[in-house]
């Protein structure tokens, strides 16, 4: 199925968002997620599934002002 | 000095310091240490798989122990704004969050009719809002009735070090929000810009890029703290009205070879 990851289309055989976390290798890393513009909690994520098409934002902290 | 209070949360210093553009992770960690600062503001990016760069970031700001504010730096529209801060809030284990909804790219204005709207969801979802927004009156009081009990109104535009452009307003604000905590932010370029604002009885300065892109960062953070002290002590004791003659400090009365003209 292919998807987009953070602005880039990925393919993957992951059928929810907890899977391609892991898949990404980013599953114990410190990250927040959002699936077509919307938050999706971490205790959501494994519940959440994956439809092509859909836009994944998952992001880390970083510098800022 | 007194103590600068934002959402009954007591802080120790009256500079929030971020943390981008510094020439490295090292200088970063010192420059917050020299400033003083209480909270530091962070945001939130792509993570790339590979790279993992917020991971080892969050390493450095979590030994430095301070209060984090994350921000929504980038946000064009209040829908952007809210996921952003929703993922914040969840990342950094707070409620508080910057709110920036943007209008353009140029001028890194801020979209205050996007911003009212946004700090309203985020308000009534439990969020504790700062909203970096203009010297604007009205967008002020929508952001006060929002529930915001801090606003954050520009001095110029992000990043040019311009200073206070529009210090007449940015008084007007004050007068108008006795009891609102004020933080200038943006826009200041030197310390004497930020005592600038503190003198005029803001109760605290939010600055990065005039840190981050010092020759020294940190002696310049050690700049701005005892500017953002010696404004706020100003104020706090009470400034001189401007006078349009001179008038001598040293006494009149018996100065030698003292005569009065015209005596007779």
């Amino acid at each position: 199925m292919q998807i987009v990851v953070n602005g880039e289309p990925l393919t993957t055989e992951a059928s929810d968002l907890g899977t391609l976390c892991a898949a990404l290798g980013l599953g114990d890393a410190k990250i927040a997620t959002a699936r077509n513009g919307a938050f999706v909690p971490a205790e959501a994520r494994g519940t959440t599934q994956l439809a092509a098409g859909d836009e994944i934002e998952i992001v880390a902290p970083r510098q800022g002002g | 000095m007194t103590q600068l209070t934002l959402y009954d949360t007591p802080l120790s210093s009256r500079l929030l310091i971020g943390t981008a553009g510094y020439p490295s992770p090292e200088i970063l960690s010192r420059a917050v240490k020299a400033s003083g600062a209480a909270i530091v503001t962070v945001s939130l990016r792509r993570e790339s798989a590979r790279q993992r760069t917020g991971q080892g970031f969050w390493q450095l700001i979590e030994e430095l122990g301070l209060r984090v504010l994350p921000n929504t730096a980038g946000c064009h529209t209040p829908k952007e704004a809210i996921a952003t801060a929703q993922m914040a809030r969840e990342l950094f284990a707070t409620d508080w969050i910057k709110l920036e909804v943007i209008a353009n790219d140029d001028t890194l204005q801020p979209d205050l009719f996007g911003l009212v709207e946004a700090a309203k969801a985020l308000c009534a979802d439990g969020f504790k809002v700062l909203p970096y927004t203009t010297e604007d009156l009205s967008a002020a009081e929508q952001l006060v009735g929002a529930g915001c009990e801090v606003l954050m109104p520009w001095g110029s535009p992000i990043g040019s070090a311009r200073g206070l452009a529009n210090p007449h307003a940015l008084k007007s604000m004050r007068a108008y929000f006795p009891e609102t905590p004020l933080i200038l932010d943006a826009g200041i370029g030197a310390p004497s810009h930020a005592a600038e604002a503190m003198e005029l009885g803001f109760d605290g300065v939010l600055l990065n890029t005039a840190i981050a892109k010092a020759g020294d960062p940190v002696q310049m953070a050690q700049g701005f703290r005892k500017a953002i002290e010696a404004g706020r002590l100003a104020f706090e004791a009470g400034l001189m009205e401007p006078q349009e003659m001179a008038s001598p400090s040293t006494p009149v009365a018996g100065t030698p070879f003292f005569t009065i003209d015209n005596a007779s």
